[in-house]
């Protein structure tokens, strides 16, 4: 597939305000049952709130470049009852508004600061569940149809999450950091492991189709000597990255390298050196890693209908 | 049920492009809106097709056979473009079957184009919708056209009559009879989509000539086709004396 960049930045950015809230909500619970220590300034929480919020702002503002219409997007959520991509037009304002409430109650003080978060953690997990189904329910894309693409996608706007999440405890809740750190370590390690996985199932992928189905045409040998047309189309380039192998693999070490390997030592380093610039610098790194990851992500898939345009003549 | 579909002869087709370039002058000229047809002449031509026609070399080098495929919007069963739609512009139609987009409703998000395993659907570069296939819905219920015509561009258009149009769920139509009778399959079926257009395979005809149907067995006068002129007292029975 043709990755577009408007897809690319708004999971990523979606993402890691997810990441970020899941941090700040799970911290918030778990310090109100003494499971870790309270954070201290309810600025965080606030911050944290609005930061994840203007994430999901800054994804939808994004995906809307995508569209050939953008000024009709609001229709997009008229087919939730089949598409993952509609029912994800709903889960994403529903989670930006849920976060926001969640940093204005969390600013008022008020007692509604739970059940808010309860709700906007029931949003934020039907998002992840919307944005990768709408990748893993097409069952003709076979390097996307795979549980592992739902795990993935949760992992790593996770662990972008909490390195943002170590990045603004850094600053505003440093009692926080070293538990911010080490989770967010933990689930960069749990993240590579699990798009290690990935990686190896697809290389390890048999096409179910090939042109003897696509034409059905049973001989051993078949070729195409001319796909009809020796202009480009849309079938020629929405279907297709347009990068050499050496070039894809290339940018598969990158993001393995920004998105995993990188953070990581970067956020050992703050934790060493108790500076949050090396925190913040950890987030640049694993989000640039992101993109690089999602740009493979959305590369990588091989639509069966390149089948039928190999070959100009 | 009604399910309109096309049937195409691969047997037949000669990859003359006919049927591109009739369907790409009938819809462009529609009311739903041109087709993109940019530098046509120039470089790096592009535009919008419903319907495009391929070759493909089928065996080795000097045994090879050159097949034509036509390929446009299969209109499936069980379509795959329909319910990944978030706006429902993507449709199947209950009465006939066909599968149309509505260009109103389309926000252009390419997910249809993603899930149909054809890549039968195009977003128009201009019109910035997607695009694809109509079945030439606007003429086969035109009343205004005389009934000899309510059929696609396509299949009018195609002068070795390699494509079939009607209802695959009536046995009784031309285009059923035609899969079943000459074994027409459906692309990609390992996805389940159900296409309701079927191919029809190429066949090998044979035609056994004796030595004795190009040369007489019997010539008593040793000359071709020449018998002697009957004599002028018999009697005239022209068909069998001058025969």
């Amino acid at each position: 597939m043709h990755p577009a960049f408007s897809v690319v930045f708004l999971t990523t950015l979606i993402g890691a305000g997810q990441g970020l809230f899941l941090a700040l909500y799970s911290v918030d619970v778990a310090g109100r049952h003494d499971l870790v220590a309270r954070v201290g300034d309810a600025r965080f929480f606030v911050a944290g709130a609005f930061l994840a919020a203007a994430l999901g702002v800054l994804g939808l503002v994004a995906s809307l470049f995508h569209l050939g219409h953008p000024e009709r997007g609001w229709r997009a959520a008229a087919q939730w009852r089949t598409s993952w991509l509609s029912r994800e037009v709903i889960a994403l304002p529903a989670f930006i508004v849920g976060v926001c409430l969640y940093g204005v109650a969390y600013h008022l003080g008020s007692s509604a600061v739970l059940p808010l978060g309860l709700l906007t953690l029931v949003a934020c997990l039907a998002l992840f569940a919307c944005t990768s189904m709408i990748y893993a329910c097409i069952r003709f894309l076979q390097e996307w149809a795979s549980p592992l693409t739902l795990i993935n996608f949760f992992l790593l706007g996770s662990a972008s999450g909490f390195t943002l999440a170590t990045a603004l405890a850094g600053v505003l809740a440093p009692e926080q950091r070293t538990l911010y750190a080490t989770a967010a370590m933990a689930l960069t390690a749990l993240a590579l492991v699990f798009r290690a996985a990935s990686l190896r199932r697809n290389a390890r992928l048999k096409p179910k189709s090939s042109l003897q189905t696509a034409i059905g045409i049973r001989h051993q040998r078949i070729a195409q000597k001319s796909q009809g047309f020796t202009g480009g189309s849309f079938n020629t380039r929405e279907f297709f990255h347009g990068v050499a192998p050496a070039g894809l693999r290339a940018v598969k070490w990158v993001f393995v390298l920004f998105t995993f390997v990188l953070p990581v030592a970067l956020l050992a380093l703050g934790l060493a050196a108790e500076s949050p610039t090396w925190f913040a610098a950890a987030f640049a790194v694993q989000y640039v890693g992101l993109l690089a990851e999602r740009w493979f992500f959305l590369a990588q898939a091989n639509h069966p209908q390149n089948l039928y345009y190999q070959c100009i003549s | 049920m009604t399910q309109l579909a096309l049937v195409i002869d691969l047997n037949v087709c000669v990859g003359c492009h006919a049927c591109v370039t009739s369907c790409k002058e009938w819809n462009t000229s529609g009311a739903a809106g041109y087709m993109a047809d940019d530098r046509p002449y120039g470089r790096e031509p592009t535009g919008t097709f419903f319907n495009r026609v391929q070759t493909f070399e089928v065996g080795e080098f000097p045994e090879t056979q050159t097949v034509h495929f036509p390929k446009s919007c299969l209109h499936c069963e069980d379509p795959p473009c329909v319910p990944v739609c978030p706006t429902g512009a993507s449709y199947k139609r209950a009465e006939d079957g066909i599968v149309l987009v509505d260009y109103d409703k389309c926000i252009g998000c390419k997910y249809c184009a993603w899930a149909c395993p054809y890549g039968a659907r195009e977003l128009d570069e201009h019109q910035k919708v997607m695009k694809k296939c109509t079945l030439c819905v606007d003429r086969i219920y035109d009343q205004e056209l005389p009934s000899s015509d309510r059929k696609p561009a396509c299949v009018m258009a195609c002068p070795t009559s390699a494509r079939l149009f009607g209802d695959i769920h009536d046995p009784d139509s031309e285009v059923s009879e035609a899969i079943r009778e000459r074994g027409g399959y459906v692309l990609m079926p390992e996805w389940g989509t159900k296409p309701a257009n079927h191919y029809l395979p190429r066949h090998k005809s044979e035609l056994r000539v004796d030595r004795d149907q190009l040369v007489r067995a019997d010539n008593p006068l040793k000359k071709d086709g020449r018998l002697p002129l009957p004599r002028r007292s018999d009697p005239a029975l022209d068909d069998a004396t001058t025969w």
